[in-house]
């Protein structure tokens, strides 16, 4: 209960700030906060990001196995993602088994990344309908300060480009980077008093009725996207997040992949 | 998603229609004797019932809301509504879909009027034609106002994709599966605000901003064949009102 009285009192200060033109930390409505990337941080991964958006920290970590492919696509390889919101980074997190947070926080960074078809599947099959290279993208939230999706996705892509494959674990030759055609960038916008306010701080979060997340390519084609929270939003306002949404993420593949 | 699959033939889809044609829609409302309020509804080869209990006792009781009723979605698939069988229970998307679709109408149903009640929807898909999401919630829509739920208004839904390169609405199942890209959404008619939307697949801007114009024309028209069920079902409504409590 406590806490909801919090909540309350938080997002009546955001929203104040807000419509004064403002935000908590000062930043403008269509500022990024800084965003930091280590690359390659777990040794056992064979790919690994760890990616920071302000204060909110995500660890992503890639493991590439050989595996069997799905009875429909024998021929292509395998991408699972996986969102774990370990209690350690949040009061609001609980052990035990994936909610419909950390489902849709797998989903939507999956979607971005099969959409705009970065992974030639194709180039994962080793034997047709036998062995194929199935690559597992586990995303561990390590502090939550919001915008925990743009943040999954950074470290996805970046873990993806930098990644090993196993050959030689298995006594194969081949290339040993992921074939790569696409570069998806997630940004994360939500709406407070009529305002958008991209990337999102963990109380605009909560004081948003709605949040959009858009997802682009380097040509600039969308590749997913997601509206979440229990707002309604307006076409030129949903046209308006997908303008800066392409924006933003240029500016992000450009200082940053 | 494959590239080579002919899904348009001389300006026409493969099951004949344009491109911004709808499939058939048949509704159904009150079929259910249970349920507080609930709907049959067929979108093309979709055939889903959904159903509306509450407001009740919202349970478990640390999931109350003291200032307004918490609304609990349940989008379910049947193991023989696939071509492969489904395993029964909730899966990934299935738990993602129910999010959404509850988001979709928390923005109508004044949850502020039954503070620490539940407002449960219950969405099964009995057969699957690609679109199920939009035909649930098209479905609960009817279903809540058959149960009486004060709304400010109905929720209407409806995909858009993109086959062979083209722009169309309502995607069948085999659109979906060779296509490149599917996007539902579901919209407030009346004041055409969007309460759900999500993109799968690739498209460029103006290609989803077309979509998006196409969508919400097309959620126009899903509203007023709602509307209109609603409508005959409630003009025999005394007449079967009395029917159902004399049994």
């Amino acid at each position: 209960m406590g806490l909801e009285i919090v909540n309350d009192v938080r997002t009546d200060y955001v929203c104040d700030l807000v419509r004064n033109g403002k935000r908590e930390d000062g930043r403008g409505f269509r500022e990024y906060r800084d965003i930091s990337i280590e690359r390659d941080v777990i040794k056992r991964a064979e790919g690994s990001a760890h990616v920071k958006i302000g204060d909110t920290e995500v660890l992503v970590g890639v493991k590439v196995e050989l595996g069997t492919p799905f009875p429909d696509t024998p021929d292509k390889g395998v991408i699972i993602t996986n969102a774990e919101l370990v209690p350690l980074a949040s009061p609001k997190f609980e052990s035990g088994p994936p909610n419909e947070n950390s489902i849709q926080l797998a989903r939507v960074v999956d979607r971005g990344i099969r959409g705009s078809e970065t992974i030639d599947l194709d180039k994962l099959c080793i034997e047709e309908g036998e062995k194929v290279w199935m690559v597992f993208i586990d995303i561990h939230v390590l502090d939550d300060n919001g915008n925990l999706v743009d943040a999954a996705a950074l470290g996805a892509i970046t873990s993806l480009l930098n990644l090993r494959i196993p050959n030689e674990r298995y006594g194969l030759t081949g290339e040993n980077t992921l074939p790569m055609r696409d570069t998806p960038v997630a940004v994360t916008m939500v709406e407070i008093e009529g305002n958008i306010l991209v990337d999102p701080s963990f109380d605009e979060g909560n004081a948003a009725a709605s949040s959009v997340t858009v997802i682009s390519n380097a040509d600039g084609t969308l590749s997913g996207m997601q509206k979440s929270g229990s707002g309604g939003l307006k076409e030129a306002q949903i046209a308006e997040m997908v303008e800066i949404g392409i924006e933003k993420a240029g500016e992000i593949r450009k200082k940053y992949l | 998603m494959k590239e080579e699959i002919e899904l348009i033939k001389e300006g026409k889809r493969l099951d004949g229609r344009g491109f911004d044609e709808l499939r058939p829609i048949k509704i159904e409302v009150g079929v259910l004797k249970r349920a507080d309020g609930s709907c049959y509804l067929e979108l093309g080869d979709n055939k889903v019932i959904a159903a509306v209990y509450g407001p009740r006792e919202m349970h478990p009781r640390h999931a109350q809301d003291a200032k307004m009723a918490v609304v609990k979605f349940r989008y379910n698939m049947a193991p023989f509504s696939t071509d492969d069988r489904k395993r029964p229970g909730p899966d990934r998307r299935s738990v993602e879909i129910s999010k959404v679709c509850r988001e979709a109408f928390n923005p109508v149903i004044m949850r502020e009027l039954y503070p620490k009640m539940g407002i449960e929807v219950y969405v099964e898909l009995l057969q699957s034609d690609a679109g199920t999401r939009t035909a649930g919630i098209n479905a609960a829509s009817i279903a809540l106002a058959d149960a009486g739920i004060p709304m400010k208004d109905l929720v209407s839904s409806i995909a858009v994709g993109k086959i062979n390169g083209e722009v169309v609405l309502d995607l069948n199942a085999a659109e979906d599966n060779n296509g490149e890209a599917d996007m539902p959404i579901a919209m407030i008619a009346r004041t055409n605000t969007i309460t759900a939307l999500q993109m799968d697949g690739r498209m460029t801007q103006e290609e989803f901003g077309r979509g998006l114009k196409l969508a919400m024309g097309a959620c126009h028209q899903i509203y007023e064949l709602q509307r209109a069920a609603l409508v005959t079902r409630y003009n025999q409504n005394y007449e079967g009102k009395s029917k159902r409590e004399e049994e």
